[in-house]
């Protein structure tokens, strides 16, 4: 069965800025939650859980995030599929504005994502076929179930083994395939996956990467593709984005953060990467202290409880994302490389 | 006391429905008191169903359990009522896979905490609640005071999995079953939770079996390393046998396809084929039909193990006498 002749993505939305137009941009996004505040819940508090984030991402193009758990990942993919409803900022997908030209109704047929939790979004009374063929028949793409038991297959997952049994009858792994399968169905442009390949042992995994690499080939998707595995954003992205506490920290081509961490945030989560030698484990985190209340984050840059390099101006004034002198693109928001900021140690190369 | 903490003999699990699934095919394992064992295998391999059986979980109806599993003594398969309940749980405790099913969506984390300490351990509610507290910090949930009252769904997805971690640890279990739990964590929280679990291991002498398809998490936290492949174990022996020493075809292929070091646009290794059906019990060596190794005898009949030293072996007939270099 080759892939060009068995899955196509037809019925995805046609383009319509041209190559040039970034498919997705984002602007100022913002998303505060209420909660219970205080010790007897009476003080309204809210989450800042996404606080003036910004990116764009090119067409074809795969943007990993990364972050600290709670960062607010998640609820920007949910904003971006329209999902949770966004307090303030832009979403602009292929030059339209969502709210404006374009209608969260056909921003979900252009995007759509695998969610972390696998359950979340399979149908517990659905066979898989009816899950995965379900989108494309509301769509009215031809050929529903045929089209669930290609990309069934793609996945590894036999269709005729797999195709009657019910969620819960399912491997965790298993079922991260199906949604996957579930997101393809429905000939997305824009496919945002949220540790989508996090419960797959490294040789499905490997399968799973190398399928949606073919499909990005094949069809010109774009994905967003959140992990925690850095070795798999590494692997899958073009360019990374770094998130901590609601913000965007650093940003930049993949290389380029690979061979040199900009942020201290980054450069801590980077060296945190689990050891392969049994006789040579970890044994303190090289992250200390825990990360700050989102309801109540830090004053100026809100890493500064933690990190190394922190110094008096890093309490009071919130560094701003600017591009490195020497890797075009790459940007980090850290007084350290900004010489004006008025840190002592800025511009030297205290990171080393 | 015995000195098995968990002892599994021939466990055959099928289910039952329009067609048989044999997900576990006669598996024996056992752990020592205060040992920590990392379950690794292919997606599908009978990780999940292995611990679910230790836990009395499957559903009755459809499936079929056959073999012997004794946890501290006790046999799993004989319980009920009463001491059912306060083995699950008490005696022993499970972080699942996916924290949507273990966690109620309609109660707040800290009751599900207080009140899981409270039918144990018998304590009041104002000490079940602050030893709700204390293990909301012990997995370094930022501002755990805050967390006590939000609900699942108010929480990111790495939060729900440490509140699953401190669910199970709650109890101070004898045994801890854990399915993934780290995989919604970032680098820096996944080391300061398998540290932890370290940590919690020494203090009271639990004993662990940790599913994970994570060889560097397996590295961090186990002293020994079972490997599943089609619902059996086929390769078990101390951490850093398996992973300085593998000697079955598919422990390699696993090892192999690790993304250390491999540049963009390069094709992944993966295993080619794909696992075996499992609609009917195994003829011969399952990994047969991926096998590099594989030859007509390997068809032939389930391979036996083959004890390479103690408490280290190998279930494939043509597993090479000497270490590979
Ligand atoms: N529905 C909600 N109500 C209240 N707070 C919420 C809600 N959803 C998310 N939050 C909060 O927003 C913050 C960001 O959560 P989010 O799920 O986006 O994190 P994440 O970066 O995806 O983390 P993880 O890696 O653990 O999945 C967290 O503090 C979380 O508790
Ligand atoms: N209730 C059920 N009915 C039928 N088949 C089932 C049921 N539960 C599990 N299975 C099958 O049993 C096999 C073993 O499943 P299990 O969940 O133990 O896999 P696993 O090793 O945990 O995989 P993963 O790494 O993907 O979580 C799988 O092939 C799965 O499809
Ligand atoms: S701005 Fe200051 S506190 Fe923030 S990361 Fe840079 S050095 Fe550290
Ligand atoms: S028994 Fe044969 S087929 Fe099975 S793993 Fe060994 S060599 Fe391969
Ligand atoms: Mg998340
Ligand atoms: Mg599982």
């Amino acid at each position: 069965m080759s892939a060009t002749e068995t899955v196509t993505l037809p019925g995805s939305l046609a383009d319509k800025g041209g190559p040039a137009q970034a498919l997705l941009i984002v602007k100022d996004l913002r998303k505060y939650f209420p909660v219970r505040g205080g010790i007897f819940g009476r003080r309204q508090a809210m989450v800042q859980a996404v606080d003036g984030v910004s990116f764009s991402v090119e067409k074809g193009e795969t943007l990993g995030i990364v972050g600290e758990s709670g960062c607010g990942k998640s609820t920007t993919a949910r904003l971006l599929i329209g999902l949770t409803e966004k307090d303030a900022g832009e979403i602009i997908f292929d030059g339209q504005g969502l709210g404006g030209e374009l209608s969260p109704r056909e921003l979900r047929r252009g995007v759509q994502m695998v969610f972390q939790d696998s359950y979340a979004s399979l149908n517990p009374r659905l066979t898989i076929e009816d899950s995965i063929a379900f989108g494309a028949r509301v769509q009215g793409l031809d050929d529903p179930v045929g089209r669930a038991h290609r990309l069934m297959a793609r996945v590894g997952l036999d269709p005729t083994r797999f195709a009657q049994r019910y969620p819960h009858e399912l491997s965790g792994g298993q079922r991260q395939r199906i949604n996957i399968a579930r997101a393809l169905a429905m000939s997305p442009r824009l496919v945002i996956l949220d540790e989508a390949v996090s419960a797959l042992d490294k040789s499905v995994e490997a399968q799973v990467l190398n399928l949606l690499v073919d499909l990005r080939g094949e069809f010109g998707l774009t994905y967003i593709f959140i992990s925690h595995d850095l070795n798999v954003v590494r692997y899958i992205s073009d360019r990374i984005l770094v998130m901590y506490l609601g913000e965007v920290v650093e940003v930049g081509p993949v290389d380029a953060i690979w061979s040199a961490q900009a942020h201290p945030y980054t450069r801590s989560l980077f060296s945190a990467m689990p050891s392969m030698d049994p006789d040579n484990r970890t044994k303190t985190p090289p992250l200390s202290g825990d990360p700050p209340n989102p309801i109540d984050p830090p004053e100026g840059c809100r890493f500064h409880t933690r990190c190394r390099f922190a110094d008096s101006v890093c309490k009071t004034r919130a560094p701003k994302l600017l591009e490195m002198p020497q890797t075009p693109g790459h940007l980090a928001a850290c007084h350290l490389h900004d010489p004006a900021s008025g840190h002592p140690k800025a511009g030297t190369e205290v990171m080393g | 006391m015995t000195e098995k903490l968990v002892d599994i003999r021939n466990l055959t699990v099928r289910f039952k429905g329009a067609r048989t699934v044999y997900a576990i095919n006669d598996l024996s394992l056992s752990l020592k008191q205060g040992e920590t064992l990392a379950l690794l295998g292919e997606s599908g391999s009978g990780k999940s169903v292995t611990l679910k059986t230790l836990l009395r979980l499957l559903p009755p109806r459809r499936s079929e359990i056959e073999g012997e599993i004794r946890v501290n003594g006790t046999d799993v398969q004989a319980l009920s009522g009463k001491a059912l309940q306060s083995y699950r749980g008490g005696e022993v405790s499970m972080v699942f896979q996916d924290p949507g099913l273990a966690l109620d969506p309609v109660y707040t984390v800290g009751a599900q905490i207080a009140e899981a300490v409270m039918r144990h351990k018998g304590l009041r509610k104002e000490e079940a609640i602050s030893t709700a507290f204390d293990m909301l910090q012990r997995v370094h949930i930022p501002s755990p005071e805050r967390r006590l009252r939000n609900y699942p769904h108010e929480l990111s997805g790495g939060m729900r999995q440490r509140v699953m971690i401190a669910l199970a640890l709650a109890c101070r279990p004898r045994l801890l079953l854990a399915d993934e739990p780290t995989t919604a964590l970032d680098a820096t929280v996944q080391i300061q939770i398998l540290l932890l679990l370290r940590d919690l291991q020494r203090e009271f002498g639990m004993g662990v079996i940790f599913v994970t398809h994570d060889i560097g998490v397996a590295v961090e936290v186990s002293e020994r390393i079972a490997v599943m492949y089609a619902g059996r174990i086929v390769e078990e022996g101390t951490t850093h046998e398996i992973i300085n020493d593998p000697r079955h075809p598919y422990t390699r292929g696993l090892l192999a396809a690790n993304l250390h070091d491999i540049a963009r646009g390069e094709r992944l290794n993966a295993i080619p084929g794909a696992p075996p059906a499992l609609e009917e019990p195994p003829s011969g060596c399952s990994f047969a039909p991926r096998c590099p190794m594989a030859g007509p005898v390997c068809r032939a009949g389930v391979p036996d193990f083959v004890n390479l030293g103690p408490r280290r072996r190998v279930a494939c007939l043509r597993v090479d006498p000497v270490p590979a270099e």
